[in-house]
């Protein structure tokens, strides 16, 4: 087959074949990343620019050097958090960018809906690094490339992902990719932090994170956000550490063979304590060398790349 | 100057007719209702009204003008030609304009204005608190004697539990009712669609019902309390209507509007992040949708209105989260109320009395009937017109509207006010 979405907004509109065709090419590019000279003249010529309206190191160098292996010209923008604040417009300050004629825009943005917004109004591809609490697509499919290569697949396998349910991207897109790939999905977290109707998107909802790991073949542990603490949804990081916290005692419970996955950053000793982010389990880095991968496929395959044996 | 509408099917709910008879205006004013009176009347204009629903004109409580001060969204003019083409021959304009309508001179603006250059009547509805910022009571008195019907600080519930006492307790003095917008706003937080399976897959934060069901129970306690009338606007909620028919099963003086967007759409409409799918209180779920159908069934909720919220399409066109709340709704109540006829919700004299003297009731206007003597506001209706909705067409200054494109059933005809055509629908 081939697949060449013009915008990659979300995982929810992917289907199982799409994402293993996205899977398979990221393969391919993979073995470039571990080359003497890790570039390759495919996207010579394409311009990409990185709009990123919030903080973020890994995802947006990710993009960068995904780019920059395949021979794009990569700019970073980083803009204000809220074009509200900055007097512009999304619309306009997208446009003004767009007239420049860049090939690919790649944002992360506060607002849930912000890439779609600008799918809709621009003619360019549009990849979507993360908005609001949406979706965070890039990020679900290099965790199931993640999974997929050390447990050879991902049909049958259960995953548990826990923490800030409610305020996380990272879930919705993993909920999708993971349950399409025929993986079983469940959530754990204190019911703050747990939005109603996640049994619809098709996971199973817990409170009690050692009930929630139980057997599972993969944990994936969320950030909790520090200015969080105090505030309505938990009382303190101390107090979440010894409920939510991943560490030596309670990982026992999941399979021997468990791995560990984190989007990053770490709090380490909240939500995940140093012994396990270091541990045996962990796979935490292969998540992040893969993200190039995963993200240089997106990169061709939404510039109408094809087969991926040549480049 | 004598008017003969001529042989429609007369609603009037307040004087139980239903049935084929013609209306004689004279001088504004119903000058006799009766079958046939063609054939007593030789020199007045003629309005044929074969085939059409001829009722009183209809009446919309919750619209914001956006005059003075905010005439980019909306105006006195353009608002009240929106009206008349949507068969509405009065409104009752919100107070969230700049400035406040919190004294009387904003009140006068507004009468005048609509007098000298509106096509409908217009009723302000002054702020409860001083520029509603919820700490002083406005001067009640002085703003009712220059001709306001009620007070609400909508958009901005009262926090203060104290200043909301005082202000049924104050507002009964000079016999109006108090206008409620319900929200716990700090259960509202940031929210900003109904809070759901919808929202929680698009990732935007909530608004729960339990916001408005506990503002809503509150302001039924201090209206039972203080033993003052209460008007409940906007009620969306499962929880809220059964509060106010509880209350009204033990007295309460309290009545309460649904909004034609609240009983016609879901939460479902947001997706896509569709900004004309954003207002306060928002969308909801399939049961709430359901009990308020069953509200206005069985009496419950004793008004249609509109809350009319027009805004800039700047307002709109951008995140979701930023988007401003609400939309237009003078053009589109009469066909979606014509809807829950169809469907078997109410019945066609539940659709007019709910539009036209139950809204009069609550703002205390002497409207909304055909009574001899009576001011001639009347419209004439195609139950069955069908039309497509372009939001490029409305009379309104903005397009701000979930319902472009969907295809009607019902529209005025002809609209009269005082007896004086103020919009005739091209056909």
């Amino acid at each position: 087959m081939n697949f060449n979405p013009k915008h990659i907004l979300g995982i929810k509109n992917l289907s199982a074949a799409e994402i293993h065709f996205i899977l398979d090419s990221a393969a391919s590019f993979k073995e470039i990343n571990s080359r003497q000279i890790k570039k390759v003249p495919t996207l010579r010529g394409k311009t990409i620019v990185n709009l990123f309206f919030e903080a973020s190191t890994r995802t947006r160098t990710s993009f960068e050097i995904a780019g920059k292996r395949l021979s794009a010209d990569t700019i970073n923008i980083s803009a204000s958090s809220s074009s509200v604040v900055k007097g512009e417009t999304l619309e306009d300050t997208a446009k003004n960018i767009e007239a420049m004629h860049p090939d690919i825009i790649v944002m992360r943005h506060s607002a849930s809906g912000a890439c779609d917004y600008l799918a809709q109004r621009l003619k360019c591809s549009v990849i979507n690094a993360g908005d609001g609490t949406h979706e965070h697509p890039s990020q679900a499919l290099l965790d199931a490339f993640t999974i997929r290569q050390h447990k050879k697949k991902i049909e049958g396998l259960t995953v548990t992902i826990a923490g800030d349910i409610t305020h996380s991207r990272v879930v919705r897109s993993n909920i999708y990719c993971l349950t399409k790939l025929g993986a079983k999905v469940r959530v754990a977290g204190p019911r703050t932090m747990l939005p109603p109707g996640l049994e619809k998107l098709g996971c199973e909802v817990f409170t009690d994170l050692r009930e929630a790991i139980r057997d599972v073949d993969c944990i994936m542990m969320l950030r909790i956000q520090r200015e969080r603490q105090g505030k309505t949804l938990i009382p303190s990081l101390r107090e979440y550490a010894r409920f939510y916290g991943l560490n030596p005692d309670n990982i026992k419970l999941a399979k021997s063979d468990v791995i560990v996955l984190h989007p990053g950053p770490m709090n380490r000793g909240v939500e995940i304590s140093s012994l396990v982010a270091d541990g045996p389990h962990n796979v935490i880095l292969d998540q992040v060398e893969n993200g190039v991968a995963v993200r240089m496929a997106l990169l061709y395959l939404v510039s109408g790349g094809e087969s991926v044996q040549n480049v | 100057m004598r008017v003969l509408v001529k042989n429609g099917h007369l609603l009037d709910p307040v004087n139980n007719i239903d049935g084929r008879y013609d209306v004689l205006i004279e001088d504004g004013k119903v000058a006799a209702v009766g079958a046939d009176l063609a054939l007593a009347v030789n020199d007045a204009e003629i309005i044929a009204a074969d085939g059409l629903l001829v009722a009183p004109g209809l009446i919309d409580i919750h619209v914001h003008l956006r005059d003075p001060g905010l005439e980019y969204k909306e105006d006195i003019i353009s608002g009240t030609h929106a009206a008349a083409a949507g068969g509405v021959t009065s409104v009752a304009c919100m107070p969230n304009t700049s400035p406040v309508i919190d004294t009387a001179p904003v009140v006068e603006y507004i009468i005048n204005k609509a007098r000298q250059h509106g096509c409908a009547n217009v009723y302000p509805v002054a702020a409860i608190s001083q520029a509603m910022k919820g700490d002083v009571l406005s001067e009640m008195g002085e703003l009712k004697a220059a001709g306001c019907v009620a007070f609400s600080d909508d958009g901005v519930p009262v926090v203060s539990g104290e200043l909301m006492r005082r202000a049924f307790e104050y507002a009964d003095t000079f016999g109006a009712p108090i206008i409620s917008h319900a929200e716990d706003l700090s259960l509202v937080g940031e929210g900003c669609m109904n809070e759901g399976d919808v929202a929680t897959e698009l990732g935007l934060k909530g608004i729960p019902w339990v916001a408005e069901d506990a503002a809503t129970a509150r302001e039924i306690m201090l209206a039972e309390f203080t033993n003052s009338r209460l008007h409940m606007a906007h009620v969306s909620t499962r929880g809220s209507v059964e509060l106010v028919r509880q209350a009204k099963a033990r007295g309460v003086k309290v009545t309460c509007e649904a909004t034609p967007h609240h009983f016609t759409l879901t939460d479902e409409a947001v997706r896509g992040y569709n900004t004309n799918a954003k207002m306060n209180p928002p969308l909801r779920s399939q049961a709430d949708v359901d009990a308020v159908h069953a509200g206005l069934a069985d009496g419950t909720i004793d008004a249609i209105a509109t809350d009319h919220a027009p805004h800039h399409y700047d307002e709109k066109n951008v995140e979701f989260a930023i988007a401003m709340n609400g939309i237009v709704g003078l053009e589109t109540m009469l066909p979606l109320t014509m809807n829950l006829v169809r469907t078997g919700v109410i019945s066609l004299r539940q659709a007019i009395a709910l539009m036209t003297c139950q809204p009069a009731a609550i703002i205390g206007i002497d409207r909304g009937s055909l009574n001899v003597g009576a001011v001639a506001d009347l419209v004439l209706i195609d139950p069955e017109f069908e039309w497509t909705l372009d939001a490029k067409q409305l009379k309104s200054k903005s397009k701000n509207t979930p319902f472009d494109g969907w295809t009607m059933h019902g529209a005025a005809i002809r609209t009269l006010l005082a007896g004086r055509t103020v919009f005739q629908r091209e056909q």
